[in-house]
Order: C-alpha cells, then structure tokens, then sequence
C-alpha cells in the first residue's frame, strides 16, 4: 500500500533511539508550524533503487545544468539523453542546484519541452526532475514550475498510471508550496481535471489523486475559492464511493480521502449538501468497519484513518439536516457506541493524543439524545469511561460532560449512574487542581444531587465536602461550591 | 480500559437503538450558578483541538511513521523489446514500456499519425482536423470547444479558442497540444497561423520526435476503412475505452519511430508514404 520509498526526512542506518529522537524534533516543528499556520509538508516519491540513493549526489551549477539539458535536448543516442536527464535530476534533489536552475531562463522552457515530447523515457525523467523541483522549501522554485502545470493536468488524463501518479504529486506538491501556482491552477480547470482523473481505476492514482486534493483544500483560502467549485464538481460523489467500506477499500486512498472530506466539511461551507449525497450513510459504516479491523487486530495504522472519520462525523452532526438521515445507520444505532468504544481503547493504548477527537463524537451523539445516553447505561459503558479521567485534563473534561449529558436528562438516568462506580471516580476529580476538570465535577454533581438525591447523602459520608471545600476560594468555582454545598446538605 | 465482553459481539449483529429511558428535566437544573447545557459541539478548521490529530497527519506525510506495508521491488526482467510492428524500443521494466506505449502507440491519429496525451484531445483533433462535416458546420456556428475540461464555451475559430484560454484559462500561449493547423488542404479563414518569429525560434527549440510534429497527410478527407484492430499490448492488464470511430484505430503498419536526429518537417508537409 504504501509504495513510496521513505523520504529525505528518513535518515538511513539510525538506531531506534535516534529515530525516536529525530522524530520528536519532526513533531516539535510541525507543532510550531500549526502553531504559526503554516502546516506544510510534501510526498516525495524516489523511484530510485536504493543503492543509488546512497551514492553521494553532488549539487550542480549554472553550467552543468545547462550542459545536461542541452544533452538531453540534442542528443545523438537516446541512453545518453535520458542519462543526461537523470544526472540532472539527482542534482536536483539539492536545494542549491534548485536554486540555480531556476536561475537559468530557458531552463524551465527546456525542461517542458521535454516533458511534452514523445519520447517517453525522456519524459518520464523530465517529469521527475519537476517533481524533485516541486519539493522544494522555496515558494519561488515552485513558481518558476508554473510554466509546466497546463501540461500536468493535461496529463492526468493519459492512460499511463505511473505518470500520472508522479504527475499528481508533483502538482500536490506545487499546490501547497504556493498560492501563485493555486491561482494558476483553478482557472486552469484542475478541479474539472480531478473529477475525471478521480475515475480511475488504479489505485495508486487514486491515493496520489487524494494527496493532491488534500493539499488543496488545506490551503488558507480554500473556503472561499476553491471548496464552492469542488462541491459544484462530481468530485463529492466519488469521493464518498471511494470510502465506502467493504473488501474494495484501499487504506492507503482512504486515508486521503477522509482527510479531503474532513478539510471540506470543517470549513462548514455547504455540509447540507454532502448529507445529501450520503456522507453520513458512508461514514457510519465505515467507523463500524473500522472498529471492527481493531477487533480483528487488523489495526496498523489505523489511526491515520479513524482521525478524519471521527472529525467528519463529529462536525456532521451538528447540522440540521443530520436530524433526519435514515440509510444504514438509524439515529441511536447501538452499534455506533460500541464501534466508537472499541476504537478509544485503541487509542489508548495506540494514540492516546486521539482520545479528545474520540470523546467529541461521544459528546455530539449523546448530547441531544435520550436512546444514546440509553444505550451508554444498558451496554455498561460508563465504568469503561471512567477509566478515562485519569489520562490527561482535556479527557477529563470531555468524559464529564458527557456524563452530563447523560445525568441531565433526568432521574430515570441519574437512578443508573448511582448507586455504582461513578461517586469515587468524580471525588477523585473533584480534588484536581485543573480549574475546568473541578468546574465540570461541580456540574455533573450538581445534576446528580438534584435527580438523585441518596447520591448526595453518601457524597457526605464519603467526606465530600472536606473535598468541595479545598475549593472554595478559586474565583471561577466559588459560586459554584457553596451552591453545591447547600445541595448536598440541605437537598 | 476494560470493555464489556458483549460489545464485539453488539458490532457485530444488526442495527438497533435502545428504548430510551423517559426524560423529565427539573428547570433548577442548569440555572445559575451552574451552567452546563447539553450541546453538540463543532470545531472550525484552525482550532487548536485538531493539533494532534494534523500533526501526526503530517508525520505520515513526510513518511516519518512507520509504514504500514512496503510494496515489493519492481522487479526488473531481461530486456524485452515494444510489440508493436517497427518499433525498436526495448525495456527492462515493464511500467517504462506502458508508459511507452500510451505515450506512443496509443491515442494516434490514423489519418496524420500524431500522438496525443489523452483520448479527450485526440477526440478534438479529429474532429477539426479531419472532419468533413465538422468544418462545414464551422464556417456557420461556433464549433472550436474549449479545451478545458468542464468549460462549455464554443468559439467561431481555433484562434479565437486559443485567445480565450489563454485569457480566461491562463494557458500557454504555445501550448503544445493546440497548435495551430497548417495544412495545405483547403484552407479555413482563420486557421492558419502566420509562422511569427517565436513559433520559429522556438521550433528550433524542438526535439527531434515532438508528437505533434510528426508528418501530416494534410488531407482532409477520411481514410478509406478501419486499419485494423488495436488492442492492448501483450502483457499489459486490460482496461481501454476505444470508441468506435474509425479514426481512432491505431495503425499496426509504419508507427511513428523515435527519428534518429533530423529537425521535424515543418508542419503539414511530409512526403507521401
């Protein structure tokens, strides 16, 4: 599935210490680049053979490339054309050589006019040296590309699948390293480009076409200029019949499309529309087949995919038109809590950072729904859930309010959450220094006492109050403390 | 976290919603000082919730995670050589051939032997280039589609087409897949190009073998019957759409060689086979 050869980033030969290392250093500058907003990151694909790889590349200057290139152009023998090609693309992994190639003023238009010829040897190294150029750091490489991309999208509909392949990175790589090459490229015609392409039956396009996508509609001015053109295409459809769930699907396309969908519905631009064509009767089934791969410890590397399902559906819900979807998943699906219990298992022992997205889609479902908050009680789901709160604040956080969300619905519901484990585990966050964790215990305990009010009676013999007290001098909790404590003792 | 033995087996049998429990909400709860109403929540795009979640979205990008399956090496095979009659292309792998044959055999035009990158423009080719009917109709109405997928617009000239791409479509104004005709076949208003400085200079540019440099017939009339049946070449997975136009038949005799090193005739001119 994952065909491409490990990046640059990837250095070779590591121990296992290192890599973790060098890992964190990665998630360290991605974190500041989110941060910052300026989360970039690029495919690269090297089809070179290893060994290859490991042979040390030099950087070339002005008159090398121009040497290459004019070898390349004119050329006696075919070999040595496509030879001069390659040497030239290797150098071109260089940031320097970039550099200079861009320098040079007819080197652009050379390098096009070999991509465009009949030779397809040639054309396929010359599409590489494009792609090693579209990595680049530098808005200024990717511009001086602009003169090729008319070619690239004309070549998403050959009927060769590598080319294709390379030629959709290339331009997802464009794409996100500059808003002048996006500005090019939507009256170019890429998004009606993409709706054909996406047709494709191979699946190695289909992921590179994902990629491509993503990148697009990642870009800050997506919401208004690009994602209204991609929901007028038939782009939506296909996408969604790409993540239907079932023997067919491919992770790897997946994984990209998830991330397309989720991009388009968080810029919350015409989310009615895609519950119209079926977003929600795709997603749901596909978060039970997720859960049912966990089951089947089928689950490496299903975290990339569940992330985007979670969010998509998450978000979905908050729109009006989700009140009335029918399809495979009817509102209060049973099967819904248990596929989303099952993947936050997963994600705590897995990816515990995904826990929040997890208890989020808790919140959406249960919140305005008796028969969730039912089903949470009848399936023996709140002791499970209380074996969250220890993990982190922002998981406290979430797994109380959706307890609220349950004890606010009245006594019939308070009755199933006490007697039971639910008392300790909230004396136990009730005596958190987290303003926001004791804030949400305060409520919780609040609804608890009022719909329950034995529970009030054993939250003073379990010297609650000692715990509320410790409490009463924070600004934000004070009113609530007295409050509660007045409850409690005088009901 | 421990899970109820019962819920693998919940996923797996067939929907169905529990009976909910009757609601009856008291009005103090909620009221002040308390303020937790039950909410579903949404996240906008840049919110700092998504954090993790895109940052280990871009690990995976930049391939820092572990894979989760390598594919097997291309294995590389004896060089084996194009099938296609008079071609003398030989390979090693077999994705460099398919590239090859799509970039070569395939998409040709049986009349005047050109390439093209993709059936959408061998399609219009044939139409404005060899197309009786066509050509009478555009001395009448607008025909010259544009080229760009999706976009209906309909000019009177090739000219006016390529105008209008270039301006609203921001394409180069030599774009290699829209060159203009230049047959000595009856001529059309407006479809010669005068031969400007640039397109000279920038024809001594061209490669040796460029596509749509490739000799004409200049004809304008179709040929006479259907050449024969192309296929996919042996040993390539099936999965072609060739339409039933006679045109479109690629040609089993005299394909397009790779030429060995002469500049290309000028367009339009070639010496009968």
């Amino acid at each position: 599935m994952w065909r491409r050869q490990r990046g640059r980033f990837r250095p070779v030969g590591c121990g296992v210490e290192e890599l973790r290392r060098f890992r964190r250093e990665r998630e360290f500058a991605l974190r500041k680049a989110r941060r910052d907003q300026q989360l970039v990151s690029k495919r690269l694909l090297r089809a070179d053979p290893p060994k290859e790889a490991e042979r040390v590349v030099s950087i070339l200057g002005e008159a090398e490339i121009q040497q290459f290139l004019r070898l390349a152009q004119r050329g006696t023998e075919e070999k040595e054309r496509e030879k001069a090609l390659a040497s030239l693309r290797q150098g071109l992994q260089h940031p320097e050589t970039q550099q200079a190639f861009i320098r040079l003023e007819t080197s652009m238009r050379t390098l096009v006019g070999l991509l465009t010829s009949n030779q397809a040897l040639l054309q396929l190294e010359a599409a590489r040296c494009l792609h090693e150029l579209s990595h680049s750091d530098q808005p200024v490489v990717a511009e001086a590309c602009l003169p090729a991309t008319s070619y690239l999208l004309t070549y998403l509909s050959s009927h060769s699948p590598d080319f294709t392949e390379l030629c959709l990175y290339t331009l997802g790589n464009l794409i996100v390293g500059s808003e002048a090459v996006r500005k090019q490229l939507l009256p170019q015609g890429i998004v009606p480009a993409l709706a054909v392409c996406i047709q494709s039956p191979h699946v190695a396009v289909q992921e590179a076409l994902g990629y491509a996508l993503s990148q697009l509609l990642q870009a800050k001015e997506a919401p208004e200029k690009i994602i209204p053109a991609v929901l007028a295409s038939t782009l939506p459809q296909h996408l969604l019949q790409l993540l239907q769930p079932g023997p067919k699907l491919n992770p790897g396309v997946a994984v990209e499309f998830a991330w397309c969908l989720h991009y388009i519905i968080c810029s919350q631009v015409n989310n009615a529309l895609l519950i119209t064509l079926g977003a929600l009767s795709t997603l749901g089934p596909l978060l039970l087949d997720l859960a049912g791969a966990v089951e089947r410890t089928e689950d490496a590397g299903l975290e990339l995919l569940a992330c985007p399902v979670l969010r998509c559906l998450s978000n979905l819900l908050t729109e009006a038109a989700a009140e009335v979807v029918g399809g495979q998943i009817q509102p209060g699906d049973e099967r819904v809590l248990a596929a989303l219990f099952i993947l936050l298992r997963f994600f705590l022992h897995k990816q515990p950072s995904l826990l929040p997205e997890g208890l989020w889609l808790l919140n959406n479902l249960t919140a305005n729904s008796p028969s969730f908050c039912t089903s949470l009680l009848s399936l023996d789901l709140i002791e499970p859930l209380l074996q969250l709160l220890p993990v982190s604040n922002v998981v406290s956080v979430l797994v109380l309010t959706v307890l609220c969300n349950v004890a606010e619905k009245g006594p019939a519901y308070c009755q199933q959450l006490w007697p039971g484990p639910l008392l300790p585990s909230v004396l136990a966050t009730l005596a958190a220094s987290d303003t926001e964790v004791v804030g949400q215990s305060l409520e919780l305990l609040q609804l608890l006492f009022l719909y329950q009010p034995e529970a009030a009676q054993a939250f003073l013999q379990q010297s609650g109050l000692e715990v509320l007290d410790r409490h009463k001098e924070e600004a934000q909790l004070q009113d609530r403390v007295f409050a509660l404590r007045a409850t409690a003792l005088h009901g | 976290m421990q899970l109820p033995p019962a819920l693998g087996a919940r996923l797996a049998k067939g929907p169905g919603a529990a009976e909910p429990l009757p609601v009856e909400r008291d009005p103090v709860a909620g009221k002040a000082p308390f303020r937790f109403a039950a909410r579903r929540v949404r996240f906008p795009r840049e919110h700092e919730f998504f954090e993790d979640g895109d940052v280990q979205r871009h690990l995976y990008l930049q391939d820092v995670l572990t894979q989760v399956a390598e594919a097997p090496e291309r294995p590389r095979v004896r060089e084996f050589p194009c099938q296609v009659a008079g071609c003398q292309q030989v390979f090693h792998v077999l994705e460099a051939y398919e590239h090859h044959y799509h970039t070569q055999h395939a998409n040709v035009c049986s009349v005047c032997k050109r390439t093209f990158p993709s059936s959408h423009l061998l399609d219009s080719h044939l139409l404005e280039w060899h197309d009786t009917l066509f050509l009478t109709l555009a001395e009448r109405q607008d025909m010259y589609q544009c080229l760009v997928g999706g976009c209906e617009e309909k000019f009177r000239t090739s000219r006016d087409r390529k105008e209008h791409m270039v301006a609203c479509h921001l394409y180069p104004v030599d774009f290699r897949f829209d060159r203009p005709k230049k047959s000595k076949g009856p001529s059309m208003p407006g479809v010669l190009a005068p031969m400007s400085a640039e397109a000279l200079g920038e024809h001594s540019q061209q490669l040796e073998g460029d596509a749509m440099e490739v000799c004409c017939t200049g004809h304008v009339t179709p040929p006479p019957a259907p050449e024969g049946q192309s296929c996919t070449p042996p040993g390539l997975p099936g999965q072609r759409a060739y339409s039933h136009s006679n045109y479109r038949l690629v040609s089993m005799a005299g394909p397009p060689k790779p030429a060995s090193g002469a500049t290309p005739p000028l367009d339009g001119i070639c010496a009968p086979s």
